[in-house]
């Protein structure tokens, strides 16, 4: 297409947008080729060479192929894939960090190729901030001087931007830590340092690429949550990098899929959950429901039991006590599992001075194995009377309580609809 | 051998310095006549218009605050310096201080600069980086030459040869400090859209303020070591005394009055040392 073409339909467009809501990001053919002679292997793009035959032939490596998509204003947009498969480098794009090979960004309908640098810096300072993955924050600065960094390049005076600065670090909770240095803070805080300095400038879209990736899964899930929770009163348009399905799972209203730089499907999270596009997208959902979501091993925690070797009706009463359990697994020096007894049962037996376990046993244990699917544990528990067993080759591996399969169905809900539906 | 005669390079070199002397000569005579003068209103109107006792006492106070508190520091500087003054040095203690401030401040005010652009440019930095290589090994000495050329003798031309030895070593580091901020933090800084002089002071000047001020440190230490040579061509101070003792063949004189550039050369690092913090850091 030539560019006269391309200025035409894109006038038209824009006359279109006064009537209609544009999409605020809309990426149109946009590739990244690194190395030399760049411009020259986008001919083996057009060809449908893959990323590998590209490399061989050229030595150049495709950051990112031929990706399309729009973004619309308010949505969190997900952008997932493997390590490699060109997430940073489309991000990157969207604030020409990166210049691309070819193709388009338009930011509210603005080419981004087109604006000189004083615009480009005002787009970079008025619509678009930007969270990193190691968290980008100035060592020596303060966490207000950091949270402040945007709007101090914008040249506002000292007041107002500490004003302004103050208020976003009370929004992610770090209201206290106003004069500490990054350095003094742990992960999870120096991330919402981040997220703190890129709200201050009230841009209209949030890009982070894989923000909570180097955090702790507890405090992953936690900024996940808050962030949510943001986005429920600042309505921001927010561009999601991670590399974890279970992450743009939560948090996506859509998810684009990414392999060797090419999006491969674009949907909500249902839609990649019940149509896989392809043989690619299949594996990678089935992978999360199996192992990630829906599996015993992941919600069983550590047993209590009573050796029946060791133990009689006394120390088994005095074990319940302490722990205020109404039943227990016994189990053998090797931890095989025999049974499980309950409190009336062992004090009983307790009163009458038996010295033997044996006799008071239950044996109708509800047993699963490690890799059970959570689904088939919920319709277990329903009627259990006591936690589940999760047992491999007769040993005890851990119990699951009813608490965890509801707490680890409400975490994962949107998983859960999307293969009910 | 025979086929290609002799290069006279020497004359070439020759020839460029006496054009440049003579073209420039007024600039040189500016520089000779009115900064010569104003070094010499520093050395022996302020500095040596303090009381000895004053003096020691403020480096004294002012090395325990910059050791952090601690006494080491404030001790040597206050007993070396009365051991300088003891040994009737005072003079020409203040006349080399003179010297290496100068030729420090100069260095920096150059060298920074030069370590900003060629941090900036792939092409500068190749460019400077056998240039400064050169600056380095070409003995010392040799500076004293043009120096005599352009300013003849006194304590400017000393200033002048100590600037072309001690100035690369902040353009160095200068250019590596700023090279060594971590990419993530230069995109972080593009991405709310700095300009590049607001990149350049509000992230990368101060995130290399470690950097350079190592290399303004060795800047000061190699000026230091300058100071012998250049009181060959008639800089005053220490270094003038450990010549006399040479041509008198008295070993006594030479050693004490090396003894005090020591002396001064420990003071200056440590205090240049205690300096350097960087925020932020823990
Ligand atoms: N500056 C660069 N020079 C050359 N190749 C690069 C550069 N940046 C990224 N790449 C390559 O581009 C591909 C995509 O990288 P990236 O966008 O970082 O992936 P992701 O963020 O999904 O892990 C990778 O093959 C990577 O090696
Ligand atoms: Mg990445």
């Amino acid at each position: 297409m030539s560019t006269e073409i391309k200025t035409i339909k894109r006038t038209i467009i824009m006359r279109k947008e006064e009537v209609t809501d544009v999409p605020i990001i809309q990426v149109e053919n946009l590739s990244k080729i690194f190395g030399k002679n760049a411009k020259k292997a986008t001919k083996y793009l057009d060809e449908g060479l893959s990323k590998e035959e590209i490399l061989e032939k050229t030595g150049n490596t495709v950051g990112v192929n031929r990706a399309s998509f729009d973004v619309e204003a308010g949505e969190i947009f997900v952008i997932m894939g493997l390590s490699g498969s060109g997430k940073s480098t489309l991000v990157r794009l969207i604030n020409r960090l990166i210049d691309p090979t070819e193709g388009s960004v338009y930011i509210d309908g603005e080419d981004l190729a087109q604006m000189d640098g004083k615009n480009l810096r005002n787009v970079r300072r008025e619509k678009l901030s930007m969270v990193f993955q190691r968290f980008g924050l100035f060592p020596h600065r303060t966490v207000l001087e950091n949270a402040e960094f945007g709007l101090e390049v914008q040249g506002i005076d000292k007041n107002e931007r500490q004003e302004k600065a103050k208020k976003s670090l009370e929004m992610v909770g770090l209201g206290g830590y106003i004069h500490q240095f990054p350095g003094q803070l742990s992960g999870g805080m120096q991330q919402r340092v981040g997220l703190a300095r890129a709200l201050a400038n009230d841009p209209e879209v949030l890009l982070m690429d894989e923000a909570f990736s180097a955090l702790d899964p507890l405090i992953r899930k936690e900024m996940q949550d808050e962030l949510l929770e943001l986005q429920e009163s600042m309505k921001k348009t927010i561009l999601f990098i991670t590399h974890d399905l279970d992450e743009a799972l939560r948090i996506g209203d859509r998810i684009a899929l990414m392999k060797d730089g090419r999006i491969v499907q674009i949907g909500t999270p249902e839609e990649i959950l019940v149509n896989p596009a392809n043989d690619y997208v299949e594996k990678f959902v089935e992978d999360v429901d199996r192992s990630k979501v829906l599996n015993a091993e992941h919600i069983m925690k550590r047993p209590e039991t009573v050796n029946i070797e060791k133990h009689g009706p006394r120390a088994a009463l005095e074990r319940m006590r302490k722990e205020g359990l109404s039943s227990i697994y016994v189990t053998d020096t090797k931890r095989n599992l025999h049974g499980y007894v309950v409190a009336e049962d062992v004090s009983d037996a307790a009163k009458q001075e038996k010295k033997d376990l044996k006799e008071i046993l239950k044996t109708d244990v509800p047993k699963v194995n490690t890799q059970t699917p959570m689904q088939e544990i919920f319709d277990l528990i329903h009627d259990a009377p006591v936690p589940v067993a999760v047992v491999e080759d007769g040993k005890l591996k851990g119990i699951i309580v009813r608490g965890a399969v509801i707490a680890a169905l409400a975490g994962s809900e949107v998983n859960l609809n999307g293969i009910d539906s | 051998m025979e086929l290609i005669p002799k290069l006279p390079v020497a004359d070439w070199i020759d020839a460029a310095t006496d054009w440049t002397t003579e073209t420039f000569e007024f600039l040189f005579d500016f520089i000779k006549n009115d900064f010569g003068d104003f070094i010499e209103i520093v050395a022996e109107d302020w500095l040596m218009g303090i009381p000895i006792w004053l003096f020691i006492i403020v480096v004294g106070v002012l090395a325990f605050f910059v050791s952090g508190k601690k006494l080491g520091l404030t001790a040597f500087s206050v007993i070396g310096l009365w051991f300088i003054a003891n040994q009737e040095l005072w003079e020409e203690l203040m006349n080399t201080f003179t010297l290496v401030i100068f030729a420090s401040l100069i260095s920096v005010i150059i060298g920074v600069p030069f370590g900003i652009w060629m941090a900036k440019s792939k092409v500068v930095e190749k460019i400077l980086t056998p240039i400064l290589d050169f600056m380095q090994t070409m003995p010392a000495f040799v500076y004293l030459i043009p120096a005599v050329a352009f300013f003849s003798i006194g304590m400017v031309p000393g200033v002048f040869a100590s600037v072309i030895f001690a100035t690369p070593p902040t353009v160095r580091f200068t250019n590596l400090g700023i090279r060594q901020v971590s990419h993530e933090l230069i995109e972080a800084s593009d991405s709310f859209g700095t300009t590049g002089t607001q990149k350049l002071f509000k992230v990368q000047l101060p995130m290399a303020k470690k950097t350079i001020m190592a290399g303004i440190n060795q800047t000061v230490m190699l000026a230091l070591s300058m100071v012998v040579i250049a009181s060959m061509i008639g800089a005053k101070g220490l270094g003038q005394t450990v010549i006399t003792g040479l041509q008198r063949a008295e070993v006594g004189t030479g050693f004490v009055a090396g003894l005090g550039i020591v002396i001064l050369a420990i003071i200056i690092d440590r205090f240049t040392q205690n300096l350097n913090t960087q925020r932020g850091e823990q």
